[in-house]
């Protein structure tokens, strides 16, 4: 079977259980089952090629630039751990099936499970150490889904949390790793980062690499310092425990050192860590296990222990060591998934797994006895069985192994461990199967259906035929430490047999058995030294730094971004300031093209005015109708400069956009408070002064810098100024430039103007929906009324100036493409003059007189303009291309018709709409806060009976 | 002469105002030519994509003028690229605010939506710069807009200081465009160019200054620190298909660094050298950390979001900053995915919103809808923590790997890898606490049952995620096709030539005798 399709598999079937869920819990299993068994049966067909010594290869390009492929690779290696993964995950399937509850989801809990088998194939058969990330890092999400998988659980999801958390740093570690690796050798294929062993060992960042690799490898296989995750990953369902959490993925990172073997070991670095934390590791997962009452921290603790040893023997670095190392993995893995499983019989059975409240199961379990019994006895270095072989070979190795220089020191370890390992063994099986039957249990224990027993039984029946025939899997694991070696070293001619004659192994052997039985005899007071010793509780502490760690976040985080607008503005200003001036300072100044103009009474009486009222407001913004009113002669003073520089159009938008804005700021003021209170601190203010100065002085320092000095070749103004009455139809070159040159600007700005209506109409909306609406109801205005709203005087000037202003406007708006004026302008002052009426006669009286909906008349606007625009593709040219002709009718001049004429129409709208609508919404808030509205245009009306006046008031 | 690339502005600009005039009461009409509208921008965007593929440089002369004197559009494969983007995002997002009747709960949604959608494409599509400035008006008014759609008293507390900050990055603009044009006398990107490789050596303040601030105002856009402030709580505050979209809006400062400071100022440009180079990537670095410490830090999981696209956009700005051809291309790589990862949360956490009533990440009762918002919770989460197999892991490697050969290299790579470990552990938290820890709440049956999300915004997100997966799979495609971009961003002669010597009126001699 093609290793894609092998790869695929179980992401693909991942669908299937979901699937099938409703269908029954067999169907479920049924299929889950199915799609491992096909693979399992894929991966025997390239049996032959790789028992022929070939490697099977599968490629294909993903990222070639990256050097991100999908390649994969199928060696002795990945033969032996995919086998370990597809075989025992079908055990793995048919226990789960009989595991799990009718609450339990288990077609989610078989989806996870594909998943993860899917994503720990893909690890064993990447031939691209970026394509392996990836599949490893999908093993720590689908082990952090399924350690959560009972969601009630707090423990679940602390140990999901832990070991997503754990393993992710490794990840992610890892990834640095294996890209200098890559930047070094030049490629992410492993096949070729394998063949490199002198140039990636000689270069630099060998050690970086190493380290950072080895992190990843530290905490997916929970070598001490990162062991204290797996013991939390049990509370996982018991086949995840078996599964993930002994069998196959945390011997990942063990895979990968054993992968990596070739260029990374050999080193006297890698001897010095993975060595030490191998054998750091087994002794202190040893102790520990031997003092866990529940039988899943016990096998946990031990499975730490184990994932020690073989670190520590692939970190001796010698091809024995290598060899010892993948039989120890097989041999683990199928005495340590029974294990397991047996555990979850008995918990399954009995209620418990607290080996306190447990013994005598014996009789009452005899077939889980004898299962937990052989792989128990297998797990301790018993002859006969797989486990005294491997054991035997690590201690061989021990005996070679000098660290540190001091020869004794990896030999007593190894030996201290191998007592504490048979130590808990035999507590497993004495202080669970032995002793007196207890009337206590939770439940009252008996065998299990064949279902549950018979996965664990299979498992037990190789540990046997391996520790009886070891010559049966000695050609496998030499095939397979052949290619762990990868031509680097020679496989050793060791054979594995049962008995070496009477080597120091031996001994070895014979004292951690019997000080095994010995410390077991002395349990009870062991235990109470042990319960009375202090001693670090990783949970604990992890926790703490977890929290400690968002703790410090939310310090760090929340007070800085809790929506204190002034501070956000005065950091923004400080930083721009800061490197406005960093870029001035490192630049070089060149002298001034042009010399200063002399400046007359009438400019410096302007500029001072513009100073006053600036600094006038600085101190009087407090009372608001007041600044409006300077803020009223900052624009006034603007336009006047505007006049000064010669730009009368310019000067005449300001001074529009000036009224309509105070006549719309007025409206508003109505609703606030006449004054702003004071709510910073002095010391707030001296840092916003601080601030603002610095940026005057900053924008003051360019401006005056620009007003000195020319651009560096001829501005494409000069363009416009030629080309205005040739290109554009007109003499009125701003104008030129609004509606045809840069059209385009000011189709975008009507745009804006015309959102910024609506945005008002639809805030006053939702206003009106909200909390202040009622507000405005029982609104008390804190000043006295005028009495008469709508004084005569005005009504009747406005009434007489209509027609003015609306000629006026027309006018305006005629001429402005060749003397000062336009569409905007025109459109302001009709705004004005409408706007007038409102003033002068209420918002009822005057809409009623106007049958013109102001949303429309913007989006009327806008329209014109786009289809001005469009127009021209019908002559085939670009959007907004304009052109004129010269008409004359009779008795009229000749005249120029543009169709920016026509675009300058719907500016017009768009603008007369946007303050009309602005108007309207304010005009709204005011209608709700009961302002008296009348009929009539006037309250004090002489035409009008006596009667009807009084009403209206 | 075709007018397909005027078409993504023009075309929702007049499908807005036609909303306004002729649907603002039906609020199903409107839907069907918004959604219609959107449809029709995705495919021409995708021509326009298409066409550009090739390393054409189009242009389009507004009002028929020449570059520099008028304004042109230029549809290159960088813009176009942005502009397929956007529509793309925008459908999705549609479609998830016509599901979750978001645009129902105030006025004029569909309106602004459209004119959002013009300014974010003119932003992308201009050649000149005061038109972006327009453009960035525009979409900064009608993203104000949106913000506040449907009101609330946080929501427009929120919208106040997204405009004002922004409102200051206007004036800022206005400042940079001023002494850019005092300095240059020109407004056109391409004509700048060439325009800056003739300043005097000794007179270079102008142009460093114009330079700086010009970085700033797109450095607000893009969310750099310290000029994020205004990010978080008007992301967290918008409604979530508005949130969504906004997504886009911080690549559009993104985008607006990479075409000007490769066109304009690219990194060999002497006059304005030790500038951005100098301290854009330690800012983008900041931002980052700012950026994930935030997702550990929030209490909200719209917050936890609105942090999440600093810290996104943050390796955009990482990758930018190194202002080299394979950073640029990564860069692109990570926008795609950092847009559609963060629209796709955003939604999500509205999801989670619809289903139990509010977003507070503390421990409540198993939500409407669980089992589906928590996969699409998970598979959001992964992408934007750069887990594999999504493409936010690939968009680090590219990044890292981008960073390998550079003087900060150990920086980049120390805060990418922590920032990562730690808004792992931030959604970690966040989705065992809405997810899982619900479980263990006892509820009483009398509890305020909340609706489920509708079919069609699940259909909506499930594009998004489907979206990321295609990024994904075809990863080597896209960056492939960034590469390209990036080279011809390096080697921009293709483009100045194109802008620069296309005739329009009186640039031919035909048309000048005429007058």
């Amino acid at each position: 079977m093609s290793l894609f399709i092998l790869v695929a598999l179980p992401f693909l079937g991942a669908l299937l259980p979901g699937l099938m869920n409703s269908a029954g819990r067999s169907a479920c299993a049924g299929v889950t089952f199915t799609v491992s068994l096909t693979a399992f049966i894929g991966l025997l067909t390239n049996l032959p090629s790789v028992l022929a010594g070939e490697v099977v290869t599968a490629r294909v390009d993903w990222m070639p630039v990256l050097g991100l492929n999908f390649t994969l690779m199928l060696d002795g290696l990945g033969f032996f751990f995919a086998l370990l993964i597809l075989g025992i995950g079908l055990l793995i399937i048919a226990y789960g099936r009989n595991y799990l509850s009718r609450e339990d989801n288990m077609g989610q809990f078989f989806t996870y499970l594909l998943l993860f088998q899917g994503a720990m194939v893909g690890i064993v058969l990447s031939d691209n150490v970026l394509l392996l990330l990836i599949f490893w890092e999908l093993t720590s999400l689908s082990s952090f889904l399924l350690i959560g998988y009972w969601k009630h659980l707090p423990e679940g999801r602390q140990g999901a949390r832990m070991a997503l958390t754990v393993t992710g740093m490794g990840g992610l570690a890892m990834i640095g790793g294996m890209l200098i690796l890559g930047q070094i050798v030049g490629s992410y294929d492993l096949s070729v980062i394998l063949q490199n062993r002198e140039l990636i060992q000689a270069d630099p960042l060998y050690l970086p690499a190493l380290i950072l690799i080895l992190l990843g490898c530290f905490t997916k296989s929970a070598q001490f310092p990162f062991h204290f995750w797996l013991p939390h990953a049990m509370a996982a369902p018991t086949p995840v425990s078996a599964y993930l959490h002994s069998a196959t993925m945390v011997k990942a990172g063990i895979f990968l050192m054993a992968r990596m073997w070739p260029v990374l070991s050999g080193t006297p670095e890698w001897f010095v860590i993975v060595t030490t934390a191998g054998l750091v590791t087994m002794c202190i997962g040893a102790v520990i296990a031997l003092f866990k009452h529940d039988l899943k921290a016990l096998l946990a603790f031990s499975t730490v222990s184990h994932l020690g040893l073989i670190t520590m023997l692939l970190g001796t670095g010698t091809a024995f060591g290598a060899m010892a190392a993948m039989f120890h993995i097989l041999n683990h893995a199928t005495f340590k998934a029974a294990l397991f499983m047996s555990a979850g019989i008995i918990d399954h059975e009995a209620h418990t797994r607290d080996i306190r409240r447990l013994g005598g199961l014996r009789t009452l379990m005899p077939v889980t006895f004898v299962i937990a019994t052989l792989a128990a006895l297998s797990m301790a270095g018993i002859p006969l069985l797989n486990g005294f072989l491997s054991k035997e070979m690590m201690l061989e190795e021990a005996n070679h192994t000098v660290l540190f220089n001091v020869p004794w020191l990896v030999p007593v370890l190894a030996t201290v461990g191998s007592v504490f390992s048979a130590a808990y063994c035999f507590r497993l099986i004495g202080h669970t199967f032995f002793g007196p039957v207890r009337d206590d249990y939770p439940a009252k224990p008996h065998d299990p259906p064949a279902g549950l027993w018979m996965p664990p039984a299979i498992l037990v029946v190789l540990v046997v035929v391996i520790g009886v025939a070891p010559f049966l899997a000695e050609p496998f694991v030499k095939l397979v430490t052949a290619s762990v070696l990868g031509g680097e070293a020679e496989v050793p001619k060791a054979y594995f047999k049962i008995w070496h004659g009477l080597v120091p192994a031996l001994y070895m052997s014979i004292i951690a058995t019997v000080g095994g039985l010995i410390l077991l005899m002395v349990f009870k007071p062991a235990l109470r030294i042990w319960d009375g010793a202090p001693r670090p509780e990783a949970k604990v502490i992890f926790e703490a730094i977890v929290e400690a760690a968002a703790t410090l976040a939310q310090k760090l985080i929340l007070p800085l971004h809790n929506g204190a607008f002034s501070r956000y503005a005065a950091i923004g200003s400080v930083a721009i300031i800061g490197a406005g001036f960093h870029a001035w300072s490192t630049g070089q100044v060149g002298p001034a093209t042009r010399t200063a103009q002399a400046a007359d009474p009438v400019a410096i009486a302007g500029w001072g005015m513009l100073v006053a009222a600036t600094v006038g407001l600085v101190f009087l913004h407090r009372n608001r109708l007041l600044s409006l009113i300077l803020i009223g002669i900052v624009g006034l003073m603007v336009s006047i400069g505007f006049v000064f520089f010669s730009a009368p159009d310019l000067a005449m938008t300001q001074f529009t956009v000036e009224v309509v804005t105070i006549i719309l700021l007025l409206l508003a003021l109505n609703f606030l408070p006449k004054t702003t209170p004071v709510e910073s601190s002095v010391l707030r203010r001296v840092r916003d002064v601080a601030v603002a100065v610095a940026g005057g002085v900053a924008t003051f320092g360019i401006a005056y810098h620009f007003l000195l000095r020319d651009a560096v070749t001829t501005p494409i103004s000069e363009f416009h100024l030629a080309n205005s009455y040739k290109g554009g139809g007109g003499t009125n070159v701003v104008n030129v430039i609004l509606v045809d040159f840069r059209g385009f600007d000011t189709y975008g700005e009507i745009i804006v103007l015309g959102i910024a209506a609506l945005l008002i109409y639809a805030l006053t909306q939702s206003l009106l929906g909200g909390p202040v609406r009622a507000r405005l109801l029982n609104r008390k205005p804190d000043q006295p009324r005028a009495g008469d709203m709508h004084p005569m005087m005005m009504v009747v000037l406005t009434r007489v100036i209509m027609p003015v202003v609306m000629m006026v406007g027309f006018y305006i708006f005629l001429r402005g493409h060749n003397e000062p004026g336009g569409g905007f302008i025109a459109g302001l002052i009709v705004s004005i003059g409408v706007v007038m009426q409102y003033m002068a006669s209420g918002f009822n009286w005057a809409s009623a007189r106007l049958h013109y909906p102001y949303h429309g008349v913007i989006g009327a606007g806008v329209l014109v303009a786009g289809l001005t625009g469009i127009g021209s593709w019908f002559v085939n040219k670009p959007f907004l291309t304009s052109d004129f002709t010269y008409v004359r009718i009779p008795p009229f001049e000749k005249f120029e018709l543009a169709t920016a004429a026509l675009f300058d129409v719907g500016v017009f709208l768009a603008v007369v709409g946007a303050v009309m609508l602005s108007l309207e919404s304010f005009s709204r808030l005011a209608r709700r806060a009961h302002e008296p509205e009348t009929e009539h245009p006037m309250d004090i009306d002489p035409s009008r009976d006596v009667e009807d006046a009084k009403g209206a008031v | 002469m075709t007018h397909w690339l005027i078409a993504p502005v023009v075309l929702p600009a007049m499908l807005a105002p036609f909303i306004v005039l002729a649907a603002r009461y039906h609020i199903g009409i409107q839907r069907a030519f918004s959604v219609a509208g959107v449809v029709a921008l995705i495919v021409i965007s995708a021509a326009l994509a298409w066409n550009a593929s090739d390393g054409t440089v189009e242009i389009y002369q507004l009002g028929d003028w020449a570059a520099p004197f008028g304004i042109i559009l230029v549809g290159d494969s960088l813009s176009t690229l942005m502009v397929l983007l956007t529509a793309v995002l925008a459908l999705c997002v549609l479609l998830y605010a016509i599901g979750s009747e978001w645009d129902d709960r105030g006025t004029h949604f569909h309106a602004l939506f459209q004119f959002q959608l013009m300014g974010i494409m003119g932003a992308f599509l201009t050649g000149d710069l005061f038109n972006l400035f327009v453009f960035f008006e525009v979409l900064l008014i009608a993203s104000y807009g949106l913000m506040i759609h449907a009101g609330g008293t946080a929501r427009l507390r929120a919208g106040v200081q997204y405009v004002l900050f922004n409102l200051i990055g206007s004036t800022l603009f206005l400042f940079a465009l001023g002494s850019i044009y005092a300095e240059t006398g020109t407004l056109n990107m391409a004509d700048l160019a060439a325009r800056v490789a003739l300043i005097d050596p000794a007179e270079t303040v102008g142009i460093r200054v114009a330079s700086v601030l010009l970085l700033l105002v797109f450095a607000i856009k893009a969310a750099v620190v310290p000029l994020h402030f205004w990010l978080p709580s008007s992301y967290a505050e918008a409604p979530a298909p508005v949130a969504a979209l906004f997504a886009i809006m911080t690549k559009v400062g993104g985008y607006a660094i990479i075409r000007v400071y490769t066109l304009i100022f690219p990194p060999d440009v002497e006059v304005t050298s030790g500038l951005h180079d100098l301290w854009l990537l330690p800012a983008a670095l900041a931002s980052l950390a700012i950026g994930m410490i935030g997702v550990l830090a929030a209490k909200r999981l719209d917050r936890l979001v609105a942090f999440a696209v600093i810290g996104s956009m943050a390796m955009v700005m990482v990758s930018i900053a190194l202002f080299t051809p394979t950073g640029i291309a990564a860069a692109l790589y990570y926008i795609v995915h950092s847009t559609l990862a963060a629209a796709a949360l955003f939604l999500i956490a509205d999801l989670v919103r619809t289903g139990r009533g509010n977003v507070e990440l503390t421990a409540q009762a198993p939500m409407a809808g669980a089992a589906l918002t928590a996969a699409l919770f998970f598979i959001g989460a992964i992408a934007m923590a750069g887990l594999p197999p999504l493409s936010g892991f690939i968009g680090k490697l590219l990044v890292l790997d981008a960073a390998f050969d550079t003087d900060m290299m150990v920086w980049v790579w120390i805060i990418v890898l922590c920032s990562s470990l730690i808004s792992i552990l931030g959604f970690a938290r966040a989705g065992s606490v809405l997810f899982w820890k619900a479980h263990s709440v006892t509820h009483s049956e009398d509890d305020l049952v909340m609706p489920r999300p509708t079919t069609l915004s699940y259909v909506a997100v499930g594009a998004l995620i489907g979206l990321l997966t295609l990024h994904t799979v075809f990863a080597g495609q896209v960056h492939g096709y960034t590469t390209r971009i990036a080279a011809t961003l390096f080697e921009p002669t293709a483009y100045s030539n194109a802008v620069l010597n296309t005739p329009g009126k009186l640039s031919k001699p035909k048309k000048e005798e005429e007058h």
